[in-house]
């Protein structure tokens, strides 16, 4: 469903994604692995059209996505920071995003859900860490739409929102969705990840099921197998 | 763009700083009719504010609605909305705030104290389109030195920095030249250098319609001879439509290849 090819970016002399080749199935979940700064982030953005790669090519459904924007009417992101304009309430933000998309949206269950009903009527600016997160993902998961991207989706989330989180996400997987997930928890990628992607110095360098990286690694222990990639590096 | 517009709008009308913004105009308008008794003196008076603060009160809230608003932005570019549409409603958004503070801070004390009935309203009229035109022209400046750079601190700094010199520096230098050469003929080369900066331009425009020009010697009467006229104040205006549209242009062209 989605492929890049051949993508290219630097920042100045950074180089964070090398010449990556890389190309998604429909349906399942999918969770991007990699040390801090290997392009986790930059590779989504890329995808998003918020990133500009200097070269190669992505397609979504077999069409590209550099210079549109249209195409992003049918996927779903949640950013890894969740910061809303502070005088704005709950309600009304809500009210804006559904006013952005020309799409029907399902937010009353989400809400009840993540018990942020008592919070609609307060300003952003007076919402915790945590309730801001609820909102990002009631924002994200309100839409109807057939690729689900998530950044750190657990950041700063009580146990019954991870649980939750955690239901939304696999419910989404049995409507057969393709959901990208980056985090750096790995019993969160045990539990729900189909696939893992492991990105290292801007290449792709491991594609596969978790029990393939398991035992590609020797490790049957997936925070220790990821270790073991990572390591590699720093040797 | 509209619903943008609309939202960036409604986050700024609710905002604490445009409230204090209106209020402090409204007390400026109150004070300066009760103090000075004449709508015209205090057109003049006000001129002098407006010029240099409108143009510190664009810079200060452009560069500082954008690196707040960086990650709701994030938020926006990842919706089916196209790019330029986002930051142009932005752009738009904060503008028209800060002009509705404006005129109506300073509209409300003069229509009250009988501005209708005066002939200053022409006047008062230039000041307030002058104004605005400050807004639009000093918040499209800053977003592009906030559009070009990442660090927060150093955008702030350079915005400042920009007002300094649109505000103060450029007039000194100006000066200083004008000193240096003053055994040569200099009115166009003065006329030339008044269009390079949108707050001289502003001020002469204003001085002139105000007939004080007689303090600006011969080079006033130059200055009057070119703004006094239908042709004048056409060229001026577009002048300042100009320096409304370039830097509306360059963000335009800078989003292009923006990382976010």
């Amino acid at each position: 469903m989605i492929e890049f090819k051949n993508l290219h970016k630097n920042f100045g002399k950074l180089v964070v994604l090398n010449n990556l080749d890389l190309s998604i199935s429909e349906g399942g979940i999918f969770a991007i692995l990699g040390p801090n700064g290997s392009g986790k982030t930059t590779l989504i953005k890329c995808l998003l059209g918020m990133v500009i790669p200097q070269k190669g090519e992505i397609t979504y459904k077999d069409k590209s996505v550099l210079g549109k924007w249209d195409y992003r009417n049918d996927l779903n992101y949640l950013p890894q920071i969740a910061n809303f304009p502070p005088n704005l309430t709950v309600q009304e933000l809500i009210e804006m995003v559904k006013n952005l998309r020309p799409k029907q949206a399902n937010e009353k269950d989400l809400i009840k859900l993540f018990g942020l009903n008592d919070s609609l009527q307060k300003k952003l600016g007076n919402l915790s860490g945590g309730t801001k997160q609820k909102v990002n993902i009631v924002l994200t998961f309100m839409f109807d739409s057939n690729l689900i991207i998530l950044d750190e989706p657990t950041n700063g989330l009580d146990p019954i929102a991870l649980i939750n989180l955690k239901e939304l996400i696999q419910k989404e997987k049995e409507k057969g969705k393709t959901i990208l997930i980056t985090t750096h928890i790995m019993s969160f990628v045990d539990e729900m990840a189909n696939e893992i992607v492991f990105i290292l110095d801007g290449k792709i360098y491991f594609k596969g099921s978790v029990d393939a990286l398991k035992e590609k690694t020797n490790n049957s222990n997936l925070e220790h197998a990821i270790a073991n990639l990572i390591s590699k590096q720093y040797a | 763009m509209l619903k943008i517009l609309k939202y960036s709008f409604y986050d700024l009308m609710r905002s604490r700083w445009s409230y204090v913004y209106f209020l402090f105009y409204l007390i400026l308008g109150f004070v300066l009719l009760f103090l000075n008794n004449d709508v015209n003196k205090a057109v003049i008076t006000l001129m002098n504010i407006i010029i240099v603060l409108t143009p510190l009160i664009g810079t200060i809230f452009g560069v500082m609605y954008y690196y707040n608003s960086r990650e709701f932005t994030e938020l926006l570019l990842a919706q089916p909305i196209n790019r330029k549409k986002i930051f142009m409603g932005q752009y738009i958004g904060i503008s028209i705030s800060l002009t509705l503070s404006l005129v109506l801070g300073l509209g409300i004390p003069f229509v009250l104290y009988g501005l209708f009935k005066s002939a200053a309203i022409f006047n008062f009229g230039l000041l307030l389109v002058v104004g605005s035109f400050l807004n639009f022209i000093f918040v499209a400046l800053s977003y592009n030195i906030a559009l070009s750079t990442e660090n927060k601190i150093k955008g702030f700094g350079f915005a400042i920095l920009m007002w300094l010199f649109l505000a103060v520096i450029y007039d000194g230098a100006f000066l200083i030249s004008l000193v240096m050469f003053d055994e040569y003929p200099l009115d166009k080369f003065s006329l030339i250098a008044t269009m390079f900066n949108p707050i001289d331009l502003s001020r002469i425009l204003i001085l002139l319609k105000l007939d004080i020009s007689a303090l600006l010697g011969y080079t006033g009467a130059v200055f009057r001879k070119f703004f006094g006229t239908n042709l004048g104040m056409v060229l001026s205006m577009s002048i300042l439509v100009l320096w409304v549209l370039i830097p509306v242009i360059r963000i335009n062209l800078k989003l292009r290849k923006k990382d976010f």
